[in-house]
């Protein structure tokens, strides 16, 4: 049955992405600037109605974390309504219940979120922050479903996407994702750099990563925000995020050059493909710009909004290329 | 018993000997140059915290040390001792947070011990601590609000005390089982007093550098027992 499209409720949809990303900037925000328990009570703030807390204690790490809990309670009322609208105006079974899966997962991530902070649980944090990318990708995929293109692509001509081409791609969203995981685990250590060089690491092409060396590296260290001391797992899963950085630049790079082999130069998939492979230039330089800068909560929390980005170019590529492919056939 | 006995009696219990305590005392020194400290530059940007500061802003105080080498907060216990907390009655220790800084920085209690935290500025502070054997916390403090009182019943070096708030505020508080420590002051000193007779290990802790031990045999007029850092 073919869907009719509905302008409202795609820019709808697209909002209710926008505000998301905003979200996990603001999220990066929090983290980037250790801020994360600087409101003690949930879901009250201060013992105050979330809603009413005054503007003056709307200060330091509390503006941070007040701010970012007052627009998640912005998307998940937007998320409601989205689950709502597809459930009351779109007739594909399928993308209801993706809005319904939207709405438990934006309920979830609310709870986890107020679990972080009522249990003092870093580690859920590390959830928080994957729970928030995939919420991210279901969104917009959300989107991607309900726009004209999706909606009328079956009365256009669709050029196939190789197998091999769509399978690579997949592949390497799959390993963006692993990258935010471990991206999301080295900032819930909340141990600041675990190595403040770059491109060497501790001087070397691979750091030291003895307990005298740890040692020496925490005495050296003059934290000015309050960060826990540096261990030889943080070092080493910083060269592991570095590793996994240059993998997915290669296997983006490939990835565009075979689209533009395979699919052509003027390909809008093409160029998505080399737009992504601009991103994750970008990307790049903000790692390295986040050590260079001692890690700035700015510079920290574009690199976070960036890794989204990639994450998010990847899996619309990939949904893309299917449904062309299956068209096409 | 007769009355010529009795003085007799307590004239060979005077002349017993006696067990008496001694005081430890040492000095702590740091040899090499240290990481220089740096101003809190984050400060600058709270507008109320900045307040405090017209001038120049307040620098990081992980190296306290004079121009003899004189190395301060340094946490000094003794390893080996039975000898129970006397925290429940050891007078309150303060933990004041004034000009968004925590004063002091390191401190040491006994399990069993009230640390009064108090809140000397005109902000909001949020005092959450993190343990690693004791329970966290994590609470909030009006300006002029309430002290608060925290007591913490195992022991733990170096407990972290910090405010998310304003994320440059941290103490650490070391928490011993018994009444036999000491921090090393500006001058580098230490003393840890009245402690019985006996071989022991003393520990001497820096938050930054880690800590060094050494055997030592206390006897009635004390011991003395030095420890020197270095910066690698």
């Amino acid at each position: 049955m073919n869907n009719k499209y509905n302008p409202a409720l795609f820019w709808f949809a697209v909002l209710n992405a926008v505000a998301t990303f905003l979200l996990i900037g603001l999220g990066g925000l929090v983290t980037s600037h250790e801020a994360g328990m600087s409101v003690p009570d949930w879901p009250t703030s201060y013992g105050y109605n979330m809603f009413a807390l005054p503007i003056k204690f709307w200060t330091g790490g509390a503006f941070f974390e007040h701010t970012h809990r007052l627009l998640a309670s912005v998307v998940g009322f937007l998320t409601t309504i989205l689950a709502v609208w597809l459930w009351l105006k779109d007739s594909r079974k399928w993308i209801v219940w993706l809005g319904v899966a939207a709405f438990l997962l934006v309920i979830a991530q609310g709870i986890l979120g107020g679990m972080r902070v009522k249990l003092q649980m870093a580690s859920l944090g590390i959830f928080h922050g994957a729970v928030a990318q995939t919420f991210l990708v279901l969104v917009c995929a959300i989107a991607l479903f309900t726009s004209r293109w999706w909606q009328n692509s079956e009365t256009q001509k669709q050029i196939s996407v190789p197998r091999g081409l769509r399978k690579h791609i997949f592949y390497v969203t799959i390993l963006i994702f692993i990258q935010l995981l471990i991206a999301a685990t080295m900032r819930h250590q909340h141990a600041g750099l675990a190595i403040s060089d770059f491109p060497l690491a501790h001087g070397k092409i691979w750091p030291d990563a003895s307990a005298d060396a740890i040692a020496r590296y925490n005495a050296e260290r003059i934290e000015t925000y309050n960060v826990k001391p540096i261990t030889a797992f943080q070092v080493e899963l910083q060269m592991v995020h570095r590793l996994v950085a240059y993998t997915i630049f290669l296997g983006i790079a490939a990835a565009a050059f075979l689209a533009r082999k395979k699919l052509g130069g003027r390909d809008a998939l093409t160029k998505f493909a080399f737009f992504w492979l601009g991103l994750l230039t970008l990307q790049i330089i903000l790692g390295a710009a986040t050590i260079w800068t001692n890690k700035a909560a700015d510079i920290a929390t574009l690199h976070v909004m960036v890794g989204a980005l990639a994450l998010l170019v990847g899996a619309l590529w990939w949904l893309v290329a299917e449904r062309r492919t299956r068209l096409a056939v | 018993m007769k009355i010529s006995s009795f003085f007799l009696l307590l004239a060979a219990l005077a002349f017993l000997p006696v067990a008496h305590a001694g005081d430890i005392t040492g000095v702590i020194t740091l040899k090499g140059t240290p990481p220089a400290a740096v101003e809190i530059t984050p400060i600058k940007d709270d507008p109320n915290c900045s307040l405090s500061y017209p001038g120049a802003l307040p620098k990081t105080k992980f190296y306290v040390v004079d121009a003899n080498g004189d190395l301060a907060d340094v946490i000094v216990t003794l390893k080996g001792i039975s000898a129970p907390s006397t925290g429940a009655s050891a007078p309150s220790v303060l933990l004041d947070q004034k000009g968004c800084l925590y004063n002091p920085q390191i401190l040491a209690v006994q399990t069993g011990q009230k640390i009064i935290v108090r809140n000397s500025d005109n902000c909001v502070h949020n005092i959450h601590t993190v343990p690693k054997a004791n329970d966290p916390r994590n609470v909030v403090q009006m300006p002029g609000g309430a002290d608060l009182t925290f007591v913490f019943d195992k022991p733990e070096p170096f407990l972290k005390f910090q405010c998310d708030v304003h994320p440059w505020m941290f103490a650490w508080v070391t928490v011993v089982d018994n009444p036999y420590y000491a921090v090393s002051g500006a001058d580098g000193k230490f003393t840890i007093k009245n402690v019985p007779p006996g071989k022991y290990t003393l520990e001497a802790a820096h938050r930054k550098l880690g800590t060094q031990t050494a055997e030592v045999e206390v006897k009635a007029d004390g011991a003395a027992q030095n420890f020197t850092f270095e910066v690698k």
